[in-house]
């Protein structure tokens, strides 16, 4: 009971947080906060995989970035006025373009998972990592799109007549989504599918021993977890209005992982706390020095040795094993 | 015909750069099972180190040792400092660790030297091109790249086939517990190996350091590609990190020099350029996903 008066009254000062940063002269942390919120959703999608199912993918920027493509693409297609590959008409719809991103992320999800799952440990986080490149180095090739450079999108999408452009209705969105999505991490992870997927994190053997075919569960996790870290993506595109290969880095892929571990595995909201820990560190640490890198890496090595399951372990019961 | 032979030679230049990297990443990922994000920081430092020396003594001798002296120091203290302390722990916790490692390193470097590349100028001796077959002119440093790169590999494989250290190091790849359970000082073998690849890794920076830019970044383009070639060859064998880091320099050169070429063909050329040139990064990525697919454990496995 408690937990779910603390829950409501988190969520409450959420949603109340772009008031409170105009009252306070602050209107910055509106911006800082859906990044936090968007980071938090593509997080949250490889903590699916990585820490309920222990698939450690070194590869998950690529979903993000695809679902961003996925917005930048149509909506070029729908200013120069002329088809995607002949046939698929541009458009500047949310309605559209965020279904579409979250198609596009599951079916290049399904593809490489159903490759990649072939392997284990470290070939599988090796062999996810070469996908990702793969993706990056296409859309570094792709000059229609603009190659290295990215995409501008001059206009955020249309959404039920809202103005995305406004950052606290932008903020509202994101937030929204991300909302939604830990619900249903929540009833997902709680699921039968969910203690399958736990299971084969425990052991696949004994998964087996049991008479349970590991691999399509794993396949459909991973599958969702693409195809929800590319509504990060279409966010994302929304909120920046542009989209470009960087998004897909490897360092990416890198900075979504540590966003996991550090908030800590297999914990609901533990994604969101890294998301906010390491884009409020960013945040904080670029205002006051050019060379916060400097000072957020041992920052990283110094949690890595010291807070072994990350910041939720910090919340007593909310924490692992118990979240 | 004289294309095709200067793009060969400039692949095997690639590859002896990648086998330097390989080896060391190849046996500290084999043998202390860690995988170390921070190798190209290593590199990255020396060549940065080397530049610095070079520009400040003009000596060619100096810079070298400057640049070797610093990755081994530095290689050695991540060692000591944090990896010691990984050993036990599951890739993830390395992931993000050595994660670290590289943002505190790359900052450092801006910090130290600023954005700008460093351009390291040959002397006189090594800038000048010499005729490897009548009509092909091959710059002499390259060459020298390839030859000191083919020394290295010569002298670890003497070093790892013929040594005691080597036989340590060959039976921590195949079973670390064993060598443990015999009573070998493992935690010394780590240190030393590690400061091996630390050498071999600030050795490959300080050469490259003249033939492409010294800029900041030059550690994380060569790190995943070094991962490409570890793979490929196989987890923990130096004979696999040869031969992956040769076949992927080859086919990496290659892909760049004639995709772009043969795309010219069906569209127009700065188009076929671009195209050209992302399809030809993806190739080496193609050919490790492919490697990992059909043979999981490399194609030269350690313990074969």
């Amino acid at each position: 009971m408690r937990e779910r008066i603390v829950l409501a009254a988190l969520l409450a000062a959420a949603v109340a947080l772009p008031w409170i940063a105009e009252a306070l002269g602050t209107p910055a942390t509106v911006g800082v906060a859906t990044r936090i919120a968007i980071y938090a959703i593509a997080a949250a999608s490889l903590n699916l995989i990585l820490g309920y199912g222990g698939l450690v993918s070194f590869g998950h920027a690529a979903y993000f970035g695809l679902g961003g493509y996925t917005v930048g693409i149509l909506w070029e297609h729908f200013r120069l006025n002329e088809p995607f590959l002949g046939i698929i008409p541009g458009t500047a719809e949310l309605l559209v373009t965020f279904p579409a991103a979250i198609l596009v992320g599951g079916l290049a999800a399904a593809a490489i998972g159903a490759l990649s799952l072939r392997t284990s440990g470290v070939q599988f986080i090796m062999i996810t990592l070469a996908f990702a490149q793969m993706v990056y180095f296409l859309f570094v090739s792709l000059a229609v799109y603009g190659g290295d450079d990215g995409l501008m999108i001059r206009r955020p999408n249309a959404f039920l007549g809202l103005n995305l452009r406004d950052p606290a209705t932008m903020y509202w969105l994101s937030l929204a989504v991300l909302v939604f999505w830990l619900w249903l991490m929540g009833r997902v992870v709680r699921s039968r599918f969910g203690r399958v997927l736990e299971g084969v994190r425990q052991s696949e053997r004994r998964m087996a021993a049991i008479g349970i075919s590991t691999y399509p569960y794993k396949l459909a996790a991973f599958a969702i977890a693409g195809a929800a870290c590319a509504a990060a993506g279409a966010l994302w595109a929304n909120y920046a209005r542009f989209v470009s290969p960087d998004m897909m880095h490897w360092t990416k892929s890198g900075e979504l992982m540590i966003m996991v571990i550090l908030g800590g595995l297999g914990t609901l909201l533990g994604p969101v706390l890294g998301a906010a820990a390491l884009v409020g560190l960013e945040y904080t640490l670029s205002g006051i020095t050019e060379h916060w890198q400097f000072v957020l890496g041992p920052i990283l090595v110094a949690i890595v040795l010291f807070a072994r399951k990350g910041l939720m372990s910090l919340f007593g019961r909310w924490g692992p094993g118990n979240g | 015909m004289a294309l095709l032979l200067e793009q060969l030679l400039n692949g095997v230049q690639l590859g002896v750069t990648l086998f330097l990297l390989a080896a060391g990443l190849t046996l500290v990922f084999g043998i202390m099972g860690v995988i170390n994000l921070a190798h190209g920081s290593l590199y990255m430092i020396g060549a940065f180190a080397a530049a610095w020396v070079a520009a400040q003594t003009g000596s060619v001798l100096l810079a070298l040792l400057g640049g070797l002296a610093a990755a081994a120091v530095v290689g050695m203290a991540i060692e000591f400092v944090v990896l010691r302390r990984l050993y036990a722990r599951d890739h993830l916790d390395q992931v993000l660790a050595t994660f670290g490692l590289i943002l505190f390193f790359n900052q450092g470097m801006v910090i130290l030297f600023g954005r700008q590349p460093l351009f390291v100028a040959l002397p006189e001796f090594l800038s000048g091109a010499v005729e490897v077959l009548p009509g092909v002119p091959y710059p002499v440093y390259r060459l020298l790249i390839i030859a000191c790169g083919l020394l290295v590999a010569l002298g670890l494989w003497l070093l790892i086939q013929r040594t005691r250290i080597g036989m340590l190091v060959r039976a921590g790849a195949t079973h670390r517990e064993m060598v443990r359970a015999l009573g070998v000082d493992i935690r010394l073998l780590y240190t030393l190996v590690f400061g091996l690849g630390a050498l071999l890794a600030g050795f490959a920076g300080i050469m490259a350091g003249p033939v492409y830019s010294v800029n900041v970044g030059m550690g994380e383009q060569i790190l995943i590609l070094t991962f490409v070639v570890v793979v490929i060859g196989g987890v923990g064998s130096i004979r696999g990190a040869m031969y992956g880091a040769l076949l992927v320099g080859i086919v990496d050169t290659l892909l760049r020099a004639y995709v772009p070429g043969l795309l010219r063909g069906v569209m127009d050329a700065s188009q076929a350029d671009m195209l050209g040139a992302g399809l030809a990064s993806m190739g080496v990525y193609l050919l490790m996903a492919l490697v990992l697919l059909l043979k999981p454990r490399g194609l030269f496995p350690a313990h074969a």
